[in-house]
């Protein structure tokens, strides 16, 4: 099934694109999951998401922490701690 | 509440008298509004804007989702929430929130839950703008806003 990933600020100039379309490989079950397989994908990923720990994930448009399964999601965005308001 | 809280999302500016009137035109039962407007500073003149970049469609359903729990909590008469995006010069405007009830402690406490949490959960990041031409950076976000936030899920559990 295709994934929707899509960054925000600083993980989006780190990796150096909005969004991407990927298939996820078998096995990746979790957020902390995905996030260790991107990491792997080169090093403008590596350098994005160097402390997974600090990345804030939502899948669907909603918040969910690491531990979330992705099973499902159609969207899934990474993006730094939020600094609105 | 009579209807769903206003929830907007908008680069243009907003007119914090007229979304006042808004939620109180035509009425006699509302006895309290708070209104929240959030500026941007300039550092002491370092700064020349803030670029506000955020995630459509989330930014809305997070907002109205903080909304739709500040109505369960309090009773309100009425709730609007504006939030810009895009590049904004230091004095102007960056948020709105406006709580009307019937008496002014639901209205103060709906306001300052609001911005606690759209400071922690509404997906916006802000950039700064340099004067001297140069990028400021993403700006961190603050433990303290995190702090703030948790002291309403803290209040309720005591």
């Amino acid at each position: 099934m295709t994934t929707r990933l899509i960054y925000f600020a600083w993980v989006r100039e780190r990796i150096g694109k909005p969004e991407e379309d990927v298939e996820l490989p078998a096995g990746i079950e979790t957020v902390a999951d995905l996030l260790r397989w991107l990491k792997s994908r080169g090093e403008e990923y590596e350098h994005a998401l160097q402390y997974p720990d600090v990345i804030r994930v939502a899948i669907n448009q909603e918040h969910v922490e690491h531990r979330e399964k992705i099973a499902g999601a159609r969207e899934i965005a990474l993006f730094p701690p939020m600094t609105g308001g | 509440m009579s209807g769903a809280p206003t929830v907007r999302i908008q680069r243009e500016d907003f007119d914090i008298a007229a979304e006042i009137a808004k939620l109180t035109e035509g009425r006699a039962d509302i006895g309290a509004v708070v209104s929240f407007s959030g500026l941007c500073r300039d550092e002491q003149g370092r700064l020349s804007a803030l670029e506000l970049e955020h995630y459509p469609g989330m930014a809305e359903a997070e907002i109205g989702r903080i909304a739709a729990e500040a109505v369960q909590r309090w009773p309100l008469q009425g709730l609007t929430v504006i939030h810009r995006h895009g590049k904004i010069a230091p004095g102007e405007n960056i948020v709105l929130v406006v709580a009307a009830s019937a008496h002014r402690q639901a209205a103060f406490e709906a306001a300052n839950f609001l911005m606690d949490f759209l400071k922690s959960r509404a997906p916006f990041w802000k950039k700064e703008h340099r004067v001297d031409g140069s990028d400021g950076g993403w700006v961190e976000a603050k433990d303290a806003d995190d702090q703030a936030a948790a002291r309403w899920t803290q209040s309720q559990a005591d």
